[in-house]
Parts: structure tokens; C-alpha cells; sequence
């Protein structure tokens, strides 16, 4: 027994207002003026009309305005069809609801509502049945059963999970992720041309998107790409006040990956005055000037920073891979 | 005689019909079944018709749609991307925009419908959370619908991502960023969604499979059966004469909703098709094929998306923590998968969490007046607030650009916003429900003003008020008040502590937090006794409006 008190069951609720009843029906003024009448049936026989005029028009269309690929052929013939189609539909429904409005009876009625709860002879013989069941069925007296039962079918699902799960990750080979196709003497390339860079070729602002040497030739360049990506840029060497390795830029020429490490979006947008990269996916903002330290944004660690230098015919290569793994966060990525 | 044609062949078919099915019951108790009408029931009919649309539109574009990553040249005739690489899948949808007549029209409306789907889902959602349709018996329903809303969100994103060109391709790099971030099992979650690496070569197919059949699949069966509920329960109804607990006054399903609801699909439809016959959605062609590089500043998600996105960018980064060698990046935990649960638990979690509080266990089928249940209205607004705040904030570069303001200060104001405007949202709603409902009592005792000013010979003045119909008073008058729970004391007459009262007192704190401001209802006592306080000579007046020419004169 609850020990809370119903508030419908409060003796201090008072007297209420009783229920006026459900209002009188007015007619509409067709229900009275045959004229009226006529009149909504001749609207309603014109949408059904305007609807089929909007099929034969959507035919129309179809069949004389070629698409032909050009962007104002494929505009024109989008137009029409649509307009043919909205008003096929648009018709019909239209039709229909000024039908069930003006012309159809409109005497409210009223239901009666059942409680949703089954009658107690009813729960009564529904538990009766499954006694019996149960009692047929014998399995309350077979614990043995009942164990190998729920055993077999509890494992069963394995036989689909386990290759599943097995095969769904691939090779599962998760440390992948900490490490990019960037080593030693790899030749910094401009995206998407392939075109090695000579440091001389670089003025200070400039701003190149850079990918690894043989990229291409990779078994799966996208995959590579989507972690290799660089952002090369020229400061001027006063202009730097740290980075995050000695040694790491060339006549201040700094590579950052362009992957952001908050969730993995290129960080697109640089600010030549202020040295500022940009996310433009969640703002994360990075100084570059600065061994692109966070300065705003969502991000909590700066862009890796690829270490970079010359061969000797003077283009840009990379020293080794990033020194962590690129891009956004997960558990075992300091392991 | 072609009338008595067709009634025979129509006999005949329906004889051999139930002969075979018995459907004569089904027809029996379901052709004239009543629903009452209200034009907020049509919103969850405007979720069902597109998605009627989505799935008629849908099947058009699989027909021309390849959901492969292979790596293909570009020959057709759009020009800017000649002799450039792509997958298949963004080739496939290229052809089916420029090439395939009808394509681009079925892939407009398709993507509208999305949109629609999801907007409507919300709106009726908030229909049935601010009347309280989802108390007894239709919890179950309320959680079936709720399941609705996440398999809509679920089939957006995984729609929208297929096409595979670079704004959809960074959505789900996102996606791949905020997976990773789960703890211990994040990377291994990211390899088991991208069959490896991102973005990996099966993708594009998974995301196919899920967005045509396990979704919609899972969409299909739950629609059948909400709607089965919604026979089954009867439809609740908004308050009024003659509507009560016990009834349902409406019009019969056959004709009036066939031709309603049936029409109102048409429109539905109709609408959507106009919708993407003049408005351009998604040109994934000029957005290119997807390619890990580039990615383009102002870009927004599918608007459901928003609140998420949001979120990401409101989180500051200092919150992504190290303890040892193991990297928890709240930074993203947070916003991807805390909050969701935050904003979307109490949402599931509220009938059951409400009739606790109320104790109240019977049926309802009489819908609430907003005004009338302050701290429902008030909660369900507060939630919509912080909604609209993360969404706001999921488009804080466009706030940036379109209004010249510093995308900075927008990001800091936000990030306070979030917190303070639910709070202020939720005081204010109670207030102002609290308010109407004052009015409402108002209304009932002195009657509607009527603007006339009538003058009595003693120089008095008074404005003329006329009293309520029985049906407008009927409306104002009818809720029950509800009141904060009373419980038993802690102790009996002996002194004895009875088990339990902590777990009661805490339920009666919370019950008092939503019912303890409130304003009940007129009673015809309070009525009885306002009549009687009314100003003698005006009630006079009123009753023989005569005899105010002889004593005073009204002006105006």
C-alpha cells in the first residue's frame, strides 16, 4: 500500500464546474443552398483537372526538354518536371480535402473509450494458460533442460558475431594510425600536382599544400593522403618565436600536418598578417609562429609539426616522420 | 445499371475477401472509428507522408546510385570536373543530377523530405510533450516515437554521406574523430565502422546498406507500430465541451480522414516536389569529390546535425586530459557523446519520470492546455533553449560573416549562453503559463471586456463586462488542479518511524518543485461569489440595459 496520497483522492478538492455538453451543430452554407453546393463540387472537379494538367505537363516535359548536360538543360528540365509534379500532387490533395470539407457530412460524433487493461477474468485466465504451458512443457522440473536451453541459444549468435567482428576492422591493425608514410629524404610535393618544391621557390607568406613524394603510387593513396597532408609556409626567421623541435624548419620554412587534432578536419584557412591557422570546421586556431600552439577553439594540442630540410639539388624533404601521431585524439595514441 | 454493375463486382470481391481473411472485423471497427481533429495532429502526419516521399524517391535514386569507393576518371558532361578522379559513388550521382532525366528533381526532393522528416518528427514531439499525450497509456508509444527521432537521425547522416563528395567526406572524418575518442575501444571502433583506416574502401557500401535497409527498415516496422498504438489507444483530444476522459468526439475515419489524411499526403508531397523543383539543395558538383586536403570554410551540416556540431565547437580544449600514457579527450567526449545523452535522456525519460512525481496512475486522453502543467511547459522549453543555443552555436561562422561580428566573442557568449539562457528560459515560461492561467480565472470571474464605459448618475464610472459562454468557461475551468503530493508523517501516534518516508519525503521535495507555484482553476463557489461582489448598479445595468438610458448615460 503506497503511503502517498493520490491528489484525486485530496477530500480538499472542491466542487467542480460541470460539462456544458458538446456545442450545437451549425450547417454550413451549402448543407443549405444548393447553389453553394453545386458550386464547391465544380471547385473541387477543377483540381482533380489542374492535377491531371500537371501530369500532362510533367510528360511533356519529360519527353520534350532534353537534360543534354547543360547546366541551364538540366535547370529548365528540373523546373518543369517539378512544377508538373507539385501540381499533379498538389491537386489531387487539394481535391480531396476541400471534398471531405465542403461537401461531406459534418456532424461531429462521439466514441466511447475503453480502459486499455484487460478484465480480470481476462489477466486471470491469461495466467491460468501459461501455468498450464508451463506445467506441459515440464521445464520447471528439468533444471538440466532449462540450463542447455538458455546455453545453446545464449551462444549461438557467436557463430555470426565472431567473423563479423573479425573481419569487419580489416587487418585491425590500430597502431597504423600513429604513423603517416613521411620518412627520411621523402621529397615534399604541391598537392594535387606531385611537383617537388625547392626552398628558393618559396617567398616569405607563401602557403603551399603539400603531399609525400609517391603518394600516388601508394595501394591506398587516400588513406595515406588523409593522414600525410602538410601545410607548408615562409615566415620570416624573426618572426618565429618557437618550434617544436631544433632543427626542424629550413630558413623559415615550418610543415605542419594539416590534419586538426581536435576531430580531424584539414585546417584550411591560414592569416598570412597574424600567422594564424584556422580550422573552419569547429574554429580551432593555431599559431604558427608559435609551434602552432592552440590559441582558440576546441583543439587541445598543437598541429604536429613535420620535420623538414634540403637535399642537395635544394628541394625540401622531410627528416623523418611526425614525431607523434597526427590528428585527433584516442586512447593508446602516447603508447 | 453500371452502378448495380459495380456494386456486384465490389460485393463479390469483398465476399471472397473475408471468406479468406475474415477482414469483415477489421473494416467492422475500424471504418467509422472517430478521431477528433486539431490541426497540431497533423504534424506527425506531415513525419509519415515524407517519409512516404523518402522512400518513393529513394528507391528512383538506388536504381541509379553505385555505392562503390573504387576509383574512377570523370567523362560526363559537366565540364569542371573532366578527366578528374572520384569514386564511383560521387560519378554515380553526377549522372544521376546531369544525365538521368527526373534524377536531380528525385534527389532534391528526396533531400528536402529529409530535412521535412526530421523537422516534423521534432514539432511532434513538442505537440505531444507540451499537451502531456505521452502519460498513460502511451509511454510506450512516447518511447517508440523517441527511437523514431534517433533512426531519423541515423538516416540522415548516413544518407547525406554517400554521395561522397568533400563536404560530406569531412562530416565523416568528423565522425571518425569523435569515434576515436571513445576511451580504451575508440580506435578499434573507428577500424570496425571504416573497415580500417579512413577513409578505407568500404565505407560508401556499409553506409548504403544502412541507409537503405537497416534504417528505413527499422523506420517502416516502428511507424506500423506507433500507428497501430494510435488505433488502439484512440486519439487523444485537446479539452472542451462535451470532450472528456471518457470519450473521443471527432469526425469517422471513413470518408472524412481517408479524404483528409489521404489528401493531405498529396499536399505533403506536393509541397516537397515544388520544394525541389525551385530550390537548390546540395550541389555536391561544386563541391568536388571527396579528397582529405581541401575542405570549405562556412560549411553547415543537415540542420538536425547542428545541435552536435555546436557542441563541438563550444567545448573548450583545455578539457582534453592525459593520465599517464592514456589520452581522454574530454574536448570531444563532452560535446559528441555526453551532452546527446544529457539533452536527449530526459527527453525519453520524462512520462516515467512525471507520473512518478505525480503518483498518478491513471489513463489520460484529455490533452493538457500548456498553460496549465507550468513546469512541463517550462522544462520542455528550457531544453529547446539550450537546442536552439547549440544550433546557434553549430552556425557561429555564418553569425560571424552575415553580421560582422567577432567569431570569438560569438563562441564566448555562447559558451555562457548555454548555461544561462535554459535557466532563464524555464523561469520565465512557468511565469508566463502561471500568468495565463490567471487570466484565464480572470476571464471566468469578471467576464471579457467589452470597452464600454458606462457613467452612473453618482459620477462613477465602470467598463461594461460581458460574461463568458458556458462553452468558453467550460474551457477555462475544466483541468483538475493538481497539488504537491502530502504524504504520511515520519512517525505514527506511537512515536514509531515508519520505513520508507525518506524515499516519499524526496518524492514529495520534487513533486513540490513542480506543482508548489500554481493557480487552480475557478470553482462555482469562487464564480457564485464574484457575481455577487460585481457592482450592484452595473449588474442591474447589464441585466436591463433600459434601465441605464433612464438613470446614467453610457458613453463611449
Amino acid at each position: 500500500m503506497s503511503t502517498v496520497e493520490k491528489y484525486d483522492e485530496n477530500p480538499a478538492t472542491p466542487a467542480r464546474f460541470t460539462d456544458p455538453g458538446v456545442p450545437e451543430h451549425h450547417p454550413r452554407r451549402g448543407d443549405l443552398d444548393p447553389r453553394q453546393n453545386k458550386k464547391s463540387e465544380r471547385i473541387v472537379l477543377g483540381l482533380f483537372a489542374l492535377s491531371t494538367l500537371g501530369t500532362l505537363g510533367f510528360l511533356v516535359a519529360y519527353f520534350a526538354l532534353p537534360v543534354g548536360g547543360s547546366p541551364e538543360g538540366i535547370a529548365r528540365s528540373n523546373l518543369a518536371l517539378g512544377l508538373g509534379l507539385a501540381f499533379a500532387l498538389l491537386g489531387i490533395g487539394t481535391a480531396a480535402i476541400h471534398w471531405s470539407k465542403a461537401l461531406m457530412n459534418n456532424h461531429e460524433r462521439v466514441e466511447q473509450r475503453h480502459v486499455m487493461a484487460s478484465p480480470p477474468a481476462v489477466r486471470e485466465a491469461a495466467v491460468a494458460n501459461l501455468t498450464d504451458g508451463v506445467k506441459d512443457s515440464s521445464i520447471s522440473r528439468r533444471g538440466l533442460l532449462k540450463s542447455a536451453l538458455v546455453g545453446s541459444v545464449a551462444l549461438f549468435p557467436l557463430t555470426i558475431a565472431v567473423p563479423l567482428i573479425g573481419e569487419v576492422g580489416e587487418n585491425w591493425n590500430v597502431g597504423a594510425l600513429k604513423h603517416t608514410m613521411w620518412r627520411k629524404g621523402l621529397k615534399l610535393t604541391v598537392d594535387p600536382s606531385g611537383r617537388a618544391i625547392k626552398a628558393s621557390e618559396l617567398e616569405i607568406g607563401s602557403v603551399v599544400h603539400v603531399i609525400p613524394e609517391g603518394l600516388e603510387e601508394t595501394p591506398h593513396p587516400l588513406d595515406e593522403k588523409a593522414k600525410a597532408v602538410v601545410l607548408l609556409l615562409r615566415l620570416d626567421p624573426a618572426d618565429i618565436k618557437s618550434e617544436q623541435g631544433e632543427g626542424w624548419s629550413y630558413e623559415g620554412i615550418l610543415a605542419f600536418s594539416k590534419i586538426c587534432t581536435h576531430v580531424g578536419c584539414p585546417v584550411a584557412l591560414a592569416e598570412q598578417n597574424t600567422h594564424h591557422l584556422l580550422c573552419p570546421c569547429h574554429q580551432s586556431t593555431f599559431d604558427i609562429a608559435d609551434g602552432a600552439r592552440v590559441i582558440f577553439g576546441p583543439a587541445k594540442r598543437p598541429l604536429p609539426q613535420l620535420p623538414i630540410t634540403v637535399d642537395d639539388e635544394g628541394y625540401l624533404v622531410a627528416q623523418a616522420d611526425f614525431a607523434e601521431p597526427i590528428g585527433s585524439s584516442f586512447w593508446e595514441r602516447l603508447r | 445499371m453500371s452502378t448495380s454493375m459495380t456494386g456486384k463486382v465490389a460485393a463479390g470481391t469483398a465476399d471472397w475477401l473475408d471468406s479468406r481473411t475474415g477482414i469483415g472485423y477489421a473494416v467492422k471497427g475500424l471504418a467509422r472509428k472517430i478521431f477528433p481533429e486539431h490541426w497540431s495532429f497533423m504534424l506527425g502526419e506531415i513525419a509519415l507522408y515524407s517519409f512516404i516521399t523518402l522512400l518513393v524517391t529513394g528507391v528512383f535514386l538506388t536504381m541509379f546510385f553505385v555505392p562503390s569507393m573504387n576509383e574512377v576518371e570523370y567523362t560526363g558532361p559537366w565540364t569542371a570536373l573532366s578527366g578528374s578522379q572520384m569514386s564511383e559513388a560521387y560519378a554515380s550521382t553526377l549522372r544521376l543530377s546531369f544525365e538521368v532525366r527526373g534524377g536531380l528533381l528525385m534527389r532534391q526532393i528526396h533531400h528536402w523530405a529529409a530535412l521535412v522528416f526530421m523537422a516534423a518528427i521534432v514539432t511532434h514531439m513538442m505537440r505531444v510533450f507540451f499537451t502531456g499525450a505521452f502519460r498513460k497509456p502511451r509511454e510506450v508509444n512516447w518511447i517508440i516515437g523517441f527511437v523514431l527521432l534517433t533512426l531519423g537521425l541515423a538516416a540522415g547522416f548516413s544518407g547525406y554521406s554517400l554521395p561522397d563528395d568533400v563536404l560530406s567526406g569531412n562530416g565523416l572524418r568528423i565522425a571518425e574523430g569523435i569515434t576515436r575518442a571513445v576511451p580504451i575501444l575508440g580506435s578499434y571502433a573507428a577500424f570496425f565502422i571504416f573497415g580500417g583506416e579512413f577513409p578505407g574502401q568500404d565505407l560508401i557500401p556499409r553506409l548504403f546498406t544502412v541507409h537503405i535497409l537497416l534504417v528505413p527498415g527499422l523506420i517502416l516496422a516502428l511507424v506500423g507500430l506507433h500507428l497501430a498504438f494510435v488505433f488502439l489507444h484512440k486519439h487523444t483530444q485537446f479539452p472542451g465541451s462535451g470532450r472528456s476522459n471518457e470519450n473521443v468526439v471527432g469526425y469517422p475515419f471513413f470518408p472524412i480522414y481517408v479524404a483528409k489524411a489521404g489528401g493531405f499526403f498529396f499536399i505533403v508531397f506536393g509541397i516537397l516536389a515544388l520544394m525541389g523543383a525551385t530550390m537548390q539543395i546540395n550541389p555536391i558538383w561544386n563541391y568536388g569529390a571527396y579528397d582529405p586536403s581541401p575542405v570549405s570554410a562556412g560549411a553547415q551540416p543537415d540542420w538536425y546535425m547542428l545541435f552536435l556540431e555546436g557542441a563541438l565547437r563550444l567545448m573548450p580544449g583545455q578539457a582534453e586530459v592525459v593520465f599517464g600514457d592514456f589520452t581522454v579527450p574530454f574536448n570531444v567526449i563532452v560535446p559528441g557523446m555526453i551532452l546527446p545523452l544529457l539533452l536527449l535522456g530526459p527527453l525519453a525519460a520524462y512520462p516515467f519520470v512525471e507520473s512518478w512525481v505525480t503518483g498518478d496512475r491513471r489513463e489520460h486522453h484529455l490533452l493538457d492546455r500548456p498553460r496549465n502543467a507550468p513546469f512541463r511547459t517550462a522544462f520542455g522549453v528550457s531544453l529547446l533553449t539550450a537546442f536552439v543555443v547549440l544550433i546557434l552555436a553549430g552556425s557561429n561562422d555564418l553569425l560571424a560573416t552575415h553580421f560582422r561580428l567577432s567569431l570569438n566573442d560569438i563562441t564566448w557568449t555562447l559558451r555562457f549562453a548555454v548555461f544561462i539562457l535554459p535557466a532563464v528560459a524555464f523561469s520565465v515560461t512557468k511565469r508566463v503559463c502561471l500568468a495565463l492561467q490567471r487570466k484565464d480565472r480572470e476571464l471566468v470571474l469578471h467576464g471579457h471586456e467589452t470597452g464600454r464605459i458606462v457613467r452612473f448618475a453618482s459620477g462613477e464610472y465602470v467598463e461594461v463586462h460581458r460574461p463568458l459562454d458556458e462553452h468558453e468557461r467550460w474551457l477555462r475551468v475544466q483541468h483538475e488542479p493538481r497539488r504537491p503530493l502530502v504524504i504520511a508523517p515520519a512517525a505514527d501516534a506511537r512515536g514509531v518511524r515508519r520505513p520508507g518516508y525518506r524515499a516519499d519525503r524526496m518524492r514529495q521535495r520534487v513533486s513540490e518543485l513542480f506543482f508548489e507555484d500554481r493557480v487552480e482553476p475557478v470553482t462555482p463557489a469562487e464564480y457564485a461569489a464574484a457575481q455577487d461582489h460585481a457592482h450592484p448598479a452595473l449588474q442591474a445595468a447589464h441585466d436591463e440595459p433600459a434601465a441605464i438610458a433612464a438613470g446614467a448615460r453610457p458613453e463611449v
